[in-house]
């Protein structure tokens, strides 16, 4: 089973909700796998503490221009939808940060005057925590705007193992980086906050899974305070509520020194248990319907 | 005309609270600072929930685009499929692409003929330029949309970034040029810009062409962690950084890491917010937190920050 994490707004918790299900699990024999999908800040190995065992390099192939060979034609140019690679005064110019590595200027080149380079967008690493959990990563280099590449490269190097929990802690939104992420989970856990904030971004994250047919429930971090109007949409919308966590500041002072949440409060080891057997038995009802 | 960018790697350190209380200390007073605001964390834009915006203008935002095959022309002899780079592009015996097309699967069983996913198409027409028969045409994508607001503190630009679509850097962009145009033609002292989570592509839309970056940060190992990556980004884009730590007191270990972290960085800190249930109620009220309850001990904390701020905005070169 594929669980993604996720949430629309930031800080709502969705790192601390990802982490203790991968650890609960883990604690009672579930073979579990994490991957930490949020790339430009990824928080996971923080509370996890893996050990890296294995990296690689998150390249894109982009063109190189062979200037001896290149007419000036700019059939490349025209080819390209992210103004990457240009024609000025007969010379034909790259611009890597725009290029996206599709590798169509290099199909068209009526010379063969392209040839593919690697540029390094980011690293994937992989390891094992002190839980025994399969943990891998990916890291967006700083400066560079694509952080799809690394998500969908990160998926393909540590495919679900079947009979696993596979945990993937996505980013914050409900752009590109939010689909990659989600894309081919079983469950999606939106997690959440009872504010107007967390309400606006929720309804947002909801759509999102609905767009792409996986079925989601809620988590309710810091529930008893802001207001009512998260149960109430949860409500109308359809989308069970599967945990609430109170708004505790020992709980806060704990997650903030980089503790997970099962260790300040053991008790919660069985209700994310319990959660998980609450998704599985939730999916089994979607297939019969 | 100066320019500042609210960011804070981390989601959910207080960037949208921040940027409405500065946008709301900036207009008033006696010598209020001219400001236009800009949202621009369009995949979950919130400015707006506080700021009680009366929209002007709204613009359809047409975002990427996607292939789209002509199933009666296509011969099914898979190009597309071999130039593919985004795996976007299948045959109805993939299980991820026979879901696409499961409402009506008889011609593609029939014929085999390729199966676009839209979700992974990224939309470098790379297959159309590629495609024998000419087969393949790209369409344009209604992506979203952007506003011009009148707000309690002065105009407001913001957008709304449909679910699932692409190209949000894109339209942060643009939310930002109408922003700085309005700016200059009327004047404006400041463009206020309310930053998203994360050091990508919106992140970099939204710090481009600022004059400086206010990095919203809170004393939790993720966040101080996130802080860094930040401040990796705007140095790397040679944009000028001042920081301040929001719910310093939940984790006073964290908040000192910080200060000496910036303190050995030469990136100065304007100040700390304490962790404050006001700031909550005045967002269940629709309001800023220096509106609502000028007196807590947040919006005194973020009176004292937005001073500085001014400040540090007056001694930049323009």
């Amino acid at each position: 089973m594929i669980i993604a994490v996720a949430s629309g707004k930031g800080g709502t918790g969705k790192t601390t909700i990802a982490t203790s299900l991968a650890f609960s699990l883990s604690r009672q024999g579930v073979t579990v796998s994490f991957l930490d999908c949020d790339v430009e800040a990824p928080n996971a190995h923080l509370f996890l503490h893996p050990e890296i065992r294995r990296t690689k390099d998150v390249n894109i192939l982009i063109p190189e221009v062979n200037a001896d060979l290149c007419t000036g034609s700019g059939r490349c140019a025209e080819v390209c939808e992210f103004h990457a690679i240009v024609v000025l005064g007969g010379k034909t110019l790259v611009f890597p940060e725009l290029c996206h590595g599709c590798g169509s200027c290099t199909l068209v080149c009526p010379e063969a005057a392209i040839t593919e380079i690697p540029k390094t967008l980011g690293i994937l690493e992989q390891g094992i925590t002190d839980a025994g959990i399969d943990f891998a990563r990916g890291l967006l280099n700083v400066g560079e705007p694509m952080a799809v590449p690394i998500i969908r490269q990160l998926k393909k190097w540590c495919p679900p193992q079947p009979g696993s929990l596979v945990v993937w802690d996505s980013p914050p939104g409900t752009s590109c980086p939010v689909v990659e992420s989600v894309r081919g989970a079983d469950y999606v856990l939106l997690v959440t906050e009872p504010t107007p904030f967390g309400l606006h971004d929720l309804r947002l994250a909801a759509e999102l899974t609905q767009e792409l047919k996986i079925p989601a429930g809620v988590v309710i971090n810091r529930d008893g305070f802001g207001d009512a109007q998260v149960d109430e949409f949860c409500q109308q919308a359809g989308l069970p509520i599967l945990m609430r966590i109170p708004l505790e500041r020992q709980i806060g002072e704990g997650i903030a020194q980089g503790v997970n949440l099962i260790e300040i409060r053991p008790e919660y080891e069985d209700r994310f248990r319990q959660m998980s057997s609450q998704i599985e038995s939730l999916l089994v009802e979607d297939l019969v319907i | 005309m100066k320019q500042l960018v609210v960011l804070s790697g981390k989601g959910g350190t207080g960037k949208t609270s921040v940027t409405a209380a500065f946008a709301h200390l900036a207009a008033e007073g006696d010598n209020p600072i001219q400001t236009v605001l800009a949202d621009a964390d369009v995949d979950a834009a919130n400015l707006e929930l506080v700021l009680a915006p009366q929209t002007e203008l709204r613009e359809d935002f047409w975002g990427g685009k996607l292939a789209q095959i002509d199933t009666d022309a296509c011969t099914s002899c898979g190009s597309c499929i071999d130039v593919c780079r985004f795996d976007a592009i299948g045959t109805i015996e993939q299980p991820g692409f026979s879901r696409l097309v499961a409402d009506d699967p008889t011609i593609y069983q029939a014929t085999n003929l390729p199966i676009i996913d839209p979700v992974a198409c990224d939309g470098c027409a790379a297959c159309v330029h590629q495609c024998p028969e000419g087969a393949i045409r790209m369409q344009d994508q209604l992506a979203g949309k952007w506003f011009r607001s009148e707000s309690r503190y002065g105009p407001l630009f913001h957008a709304a970034l449909i679910p699932a679509q692409e190209n949000s850097g894109k339209l942060v962009t643009l939310v930002k040029q109408h922003a700085r145009l309005k700016a200059l033609d009327e004047d404006f002292d400041l463009v206020l810009v309310d930053g998203p989570p994360g050091i990508g592509c919106p992140v970099i839309s939204a710090t481009s062409g600022a004059d400086l970056a206010l990095i919203v940060t809170e004393p939790t190992a993720a966040g101080v962690h996130d802080m860094h990556r930040v401040l990796q980004t705007t140095s790397h884009f040679g944009v000028k950084a001042l920081v301040c730590i929001n719910k310093a007191d939940i984790h006073p270990g964290g908040t000192a890491e910080i200060e000496e972290f910036c303190r050995d960085q030469g990136i100065g800190i304007v100040g700390q917010i304490p962790f404050d249930l006001t700031v909550t109620a005045a967002m269940v009220n629709g309001q800023p937190v220096t509106a609502f309850q000028p007196d807590a001990p947040a919006s005194r904390s973020l009176r004292s920050i937005w001073q500085s701020v001014v400040n540090a905005l007056a001694e930049l070169p323009q």
